[in-house]
């Protein structure tokens, strides 16, 4: 029985939530290394990217609400997440005619176009703040709970409670939907294939007449798509903030680079590795502890390894570990 | 001898008719600041007993009060000590009311204040540690310090048997000053007393080790409208903890859209209810003031206290309002309420003795500040419902 209480204190504290971030920063984390792939740059403005995808569908969501369109115990979100999608790729395209596009022509240095990036980034930050303000807004309805702590303690009869929200599995379900058809799209049509072509090389890959202003359409169409969902499940999850984008990045970046920038499935290894050792380094195992351990065996502290006001200090470790020994990341991404 | 007696009656004449002269009054609030959508309410209320007790013509053989309305920005406490020094220096002001956030209070107190011999009424500076600060009988607040907050938190939950709880505060000198006040006083085990940074979206980690350090109980020391209300929220998602003691910063309508979750939780807040809060109401609503906005009566009663101190002294001088304030706020005396000024000049006129109720039931304790009443209150049905009021 103790070991059941501890298994479920573990799994309610550290495995439900880790699992839903590291989706999350997965995501993320996708979309920066398809830029990084393909337009060859450090892409800083993919944070507010994602918090201007994530507004987009607020804004939407609450115009549904307002109609009463819903999903019943879905949250509606998920509708309104087709027009976020479509309104940031208009917005990501007209940034690269305006903006990218020049620095591309002129063959301009990876720094200089991390540079403008950051100058998208504020401007964009801006933007965010004019058009809905800072507030912290919750924009998620439906069923709140797919399994609710009380229910599962009266269920179990066991003195710990698991909480598992809509929104995790959404989140989670959703991740892997987007994941599976960005692979299919990459391996399997030939769009994808001379996307990778490019990316691998540009030079070969023009002389078979692949069309770079196209292959670079189509991934600011694939990262406004990939941005709007970590930004709206993000904020669905939690609650939608502008300021805290600004906060997601160093985890997002992290992630990209310790799976290998450039290579997609690395991303995806990368966003859970990072999630679980934010969450796993800052908790607290008392309470795992005092059920494992014999009776008169109760922890005076917190068993807690960093305080978790240093969450983000795990990530800025992990990533500084992987730059030393393994510069490509985990998965062989490009050498930055 | 008779000529004696005329130039003395006629010296005292002109002391005392000293002819109708302007006193000016500041007024230092963080117009500007992360307060300052309540700031123009609290000045107004404040000019709002300027103007009854000037509009009386009994004030100083018929003195006016001015208000001279400078910026202490809620959080610089450089910005604040200027404007207060302008205030002194440059507009001749015999008092303050303010200032407004405890940091910039003490701050203007030590640097200007004191070494003007200026008196300053905060209504709103709640900190402990400004009731130890070196004042010279100075200062004084219609606020109460957070010190009684404390012991009432821990009051309530001795009361309900409840041995063992877990504090989260917010990290800043009100969070940080309520939580130690809290600790001082709670004989029962405190099992973390973590502190929260505002402005993250996502406070899971901080509520597992909550969780983990156990507690019948979740003590939350923040505010409503940022930290406090994610780390309720977390909480009862994750099972963590079902009902919460929650500080006045959490005091809010948000906190009823919680409501079905926290059912039976407690909470106290400040407040004030009587006769006198009802008059106050009735006034400044004529007036086209928004009473219910937070500590407009605190500030009303700062203004009115700093007025009648000078007519008790019968002069418009620094040193009247120091020695007289704490005399016209406590008993003995007749009991003043907000609007009753005509009747407590004409008291003070003929040398009698007033007890300001105001507002907010004024009665100053220690080193001059209001001992306060709180209300107790537990969440029930979706709505606040008071248990009692100490």
């Amino acid at each position: 029985m103790d070991i059941l209480n501890a298994l479920v204190a573990f799994t309610n504290f550290v495995v439900v939530p880790a699992t839903t971030y590291g989706a999350q920063l997965a995501l993320g984390a996708l979309g920066v290394t398809l830029i990084y792939g393909v337009l060859r740059f450090s892409n800083f403005a993919h944070g507010e990217t994602m918090s201007f995808g994530a507004m987009v569908v607020v804004l939407v969501t609450g115009l549904f609400q307002s109609w009463g369109i819903s999903l019943g115990v879905l949250p509606t979100a998920l509708l309104a997440l087709p027009f976020g999608i479509l309104v940031t790729a208009l917005l990501l395209l007209a940034t690269d005619k305006v903006v990218y596009k020049f620095y591309r022509k002129v063959k301009a240095a990876p720094v200089m176009l991390v540079i403008v990036s950051t100058g998208v980034m504020f401007v964009l930050n801006g933007v965010v703040r004019m058009i809905v303000g800072t507030d912290d807004r919750r924009f998620a309805d439906g069923a709140r709970f797919v399994v609710n702590a009380r229910d599962f303690k009266e269920w179990s009869g066991l003195s710990e409670g698991l909480a598992i929200r809509t929104t995790q599995v959404i989140t989670v379900v959703v991740a892997m939907i987007t994941v599976a058809a960005l692979f299919w799209f990459l391996n399997k049509t030939r769009t994808g294939k001379s996307m990778r072509a490019y990316s691998d090389n540009e030079d070969l890959a023009l002389l078979s007449g692949i069309n770079p202003e196209r292959v670079v359409t189509i991934t600011w169409l694939l990262v406004a798509a990939l941005a709007t969902i970590a930004g709206a499940l993000y904020g669905l999850d939690k609650s939608f903030k502008p300021f805290i984008f600004q906060q997601l990045l160093l985890p997002v970046f992290a992630a990209a680079i310790v799976g290998g920038i450039g290579n997609p499935l690395g991303a995806i290894a990368g966003g859970f590795v990072i999630a679980f050792s934010e969450v796993t380094l800052t908790y607290a195992f008392k309470k795992v502890v005092t059920y494992l351990g014999p009776d008169s065996w109760v922890p005076d502290g917190l068993v807690q390894l960093l305080s978790t006001d240093y969450k983000f200090a795990v990530s800025f470790a992990i990533l500084i570990i992987v730059l030393l020994f393994k510069p490509t990341g985990l998965f062989k991404g490009q050498n930055i | 001898m008779k000529k004696l007696l005329l130039a003395s009656t006629a010296a005292t004449l002109m002391a005392g008719a000293g002819s109708a002269e302007d006193v000016k009054i500041g007024i230092l609030l963080g117009f500007t600041g992360p307060l300052e959508t309540i700031m123009p309410h609290m000045a107004d209320s404040a000019e709002l007993a300027f103007k009854e007790i000037s509009e009386t013509g009994k004030f100083l053989d018929g003195s006016t009060i001015t208000s001279v309305r400078a910026d202490s920005t809620c959080v610089d406490a450089s910005a604040a000590t200027a404007a207060a020094e302008r205030l002194v220096t440059s507009d001749g002001v015999l008092a303050i009311v303010g200032a407004d956030c405890s940091g910039v209070t003490g701050a203007v107190l030590s640097n200007v204040a004191v070494p003007n011999g200026v008196v300053m009424v905060s209504p709103s500076a709640t900190s402990p540690g400004l009731s130890s600060i070196e004042d010279n009988g100075l200062f004084f607040r219609t606020s109460p310090s957070d010190a009684r907050q404390g012991e009432i938190l821990a009051d309530v939950l001795e009361e309900k048997g409840i041995t063992s709880v877990a504090v989260t505060y917010n990290n800043s000198d009100y969070g940080k000053g309520l939580a130690d006040a809290f600790a001082a006083n709670y004989d029962g085990e405190i099992t973390l007393s973590a502190s929260h940074e505002d402005g993250k979206a996502d406070y899971s980690a901080e509520v597992a080790a909550l969780a983990s350090a156990g507690g019948e109980m979740l003590v939350v020391l923040g505010y409503i409208d940022q930290g406090g209300k994610n780390i309720l929220q977390s909480s009862i998602d994750t099972g963590a903890f079902d009902t919460f003691l929650v500080g006045d910063g959490m005091y809010g309508q948000s906190l009823l859209g919680l409501a079905d979750m926290v059912e039976g939780s407690l909470g106290v807040v400040p407040w004030a209810e009587g006769e006198g809060t009802d008059r106050f109401t009735e006034l400044g609503t004529e007036a086209g003031i928004l009473v219910d906005s937070t500590y407009t009566r605190e500030s009303y009663d700062a203004g009115a206290l700093i007025a009648l101190a000078m007519a008790k002294g019968g002069e418009a001088t620094k040193e009247a309002v120091a020695a007289n304030l704490l005399d016209v706020a406590n008993a003995p005396g007749e009991k003043i309420l907000p609007g009753d000024f005509e009747k407590a000049l004409d008291i003070l006129a003929a040398g009698g003795d007033i007890d300001y109720v105001g507002a907010t039931n004024v009665e100053l304790i220690g080193p001059g500040e209001a001992a306060g009443s709180y209300r107790y209150y537990t969440i029930t049905d979706g709505a606040y419902e008071t248990i009692d009021i100490r």
